[in-house]
């Protein structure tokens, strides 16, 4: 079974002579354990791509299904529980509340769905500690790096038993070396069995992924080949 | 890639053999310069000619004779780091051109001209970053050579992102723009006249 399905997506903002369509006609299945970058310009329709996936938004036409379940078929309260259980997100701004150590925030999400403050707390401290940030776990967002934010960041989109990975430029406005950490970790969760969807605009951070879809004025125009393996790379010919 | 100067690097650290020269420029390199043998003992040959290195022994370069660097040798080395490295482009660079004469050629859409090589350069892309992926976390040669490449390629795609932007912006300004004025025909003007 996909960890999701878009099947004939579409999205239209505004009515009449203002009328906008984001997404038209988008079919994308996501296994799990597959990470899939989506790149394309501003404007191209990827982060309403990526709301709707995560059923932040509804589309205008199309069914989206997580995990098997259609997503039109379930009530508002069921697919905020499908939210708060199965989809992590990571935005470019992080997200993160101000007022909560970097433990809280992550055991947020646990918490509102009613698991228990203990269970969830230590579900938080193992998610920080597989990104390296146990000793941080009692810190405020502001006494946090950029790049330990983003990890915080992570680590509450992965808490808990999530299915899917939803990230909107998840290495933001971090340096190269710090954006392929962030890349590493997405993928390492990935290779747990999330599936994982990544919009960007970088070239970079979507060569991290198994699999990479080209949108465009909100159609996807084409996509990567499945990636062939390193050796092809290495096989040169000594005179060049 | 200056095979002659990174051999003069190699035995700046101490007198080596042929062989061992070789493997250790693989290692260096992260294993992506694969040498040929015969490409080492002729770079050898040239750099003991010009009395860059010399060797233990008389003869030909084989895998018993040991080379060292020169006085002389070592300053060409520490000159050529400081050298500027020739970064023009080639004068004439083919994705250039290709999507130059896309523009031209009826029937084809540049725009999809721009995605086929797009999407090529993304897969090579993914490759690189798998290479760097599976690199051991003591690694640093190999990754520094696959960032090199890495932003090779991105500057391609960035290339062709703002080549495609540009022409966007071209063909919705000449949708914008109306149609050049025509005479206006004969009833409109006596439909006028009437008013």
């Amino acid at each position: 079974m996909s960890a999701l399905q878009l099947t004939k997506v579409s999205k239209v903002y505004g009515s009449g002579a203002t009328q906008v369509s984001a997404l038209r006609s988008v079919d994308l299945t996501v296994e799990p354990g597959e990470l899939v970058a989506v790149m394309g310009p501003s404007g191209c329709g990827k982060s309403t791509l990526l709301t709707i996936a995560g059923s932040l938004e509804e589309p205008s036409g199309g069914e989206v299904t997580v995990g098997g379940l259609p997503l039109s078929r379930l009530s508002r309260r069921e697919r905020a529980a499908l939210r708060r259980r199965a989809i992590g997100y990571v935005f470019q701004d992080f997200n993160l509340l101000a007022g909560l150590t970097a433990a809280e925030n992550v055991s947020l999400p646990l918490e509102l769905d009613g698991v228990p403050v203990r269970r969830a707390r230590s579900a938080a401290l193992t998610a920080l500690d597989r990104l390296g940030l146990a000793e941080r776990a009692d810190r405020f967002p502001d006494e946090l790096s950029g790049g330990e934010r983003q990890r915080v960041a992570i680590a509450r989109a992965v808490v808990g038993e999530r299915h899917l990975l939803l990230a909107d430029e998840p290495s933001g406005a971090l340096d190269s070396v710090n954006g392929e950490a962030v890349m590493r970790l997405v993928r390492e969760t990935c290779q747990g069995g999330v599936a994982g969807v990544v919009v960007t605009h970088d070239a970079q951070l979507a060569s991290w992924a198994d699999r990479v879809v080209f949108l465009r004025d909100g159609r996807v125009v084409d996509q990567t080949a499945p990636a062939a393996g390193p050796e092809s790379l290495l096989d040169v010919d000594p005179a060049r | 890639m200056s095979v002659r100067h990174a051999l003069l690097a190699l035995l700046s650290e101490g007198p080596n053999y042929g062989l061992q020269l070789r493997h250790e420029f693989e290692e260096r390199t992260g294993e992506v310069w694969p040498l040929n043998v015969g490409q080492v003992y002729t770079t050898l040959q040239r750099l003991e000619r010009d009395g860059l290195i010399e060797s233990d022994s008389e003869g030909d370069a084989g895998p018993q004779k040991s080379f060292r660097i020169t006085a002389d040798g070592a300053a060409e080395l520490e000159a050529w780091l400081r050298t500027p490295p020739d970064l023009n482009s080639p004068p004439r660079d083919e994705l250039v051109i290709k999507v130059l004469v896309a523009m031209r050629v009826p029937g084809v859409e540049v725009g999809e001209v721009i995605q086929a090589h797009r999407r090529h350069v993304v897969e090579l892309m993914q490759e690189w970053t798998k290479v760097k992926r599976n690199a051991g976390a003591d690694e640093l040669s190999l990754p520094l050579v696959v960032d090199a490449e890495l932003f090779r390629l991105d500057s391609v795609i960035r290339w062709l992102d703002a080549a495609d932007a540009r022409l966007r912006r071209v063909d919705t300004a000449a949708k914008r723009v109306p149609a050049p004025s025509r005479p206006e025909p004969r009833p409109a003007r006596a439909e006028e006249m009437n008013r």
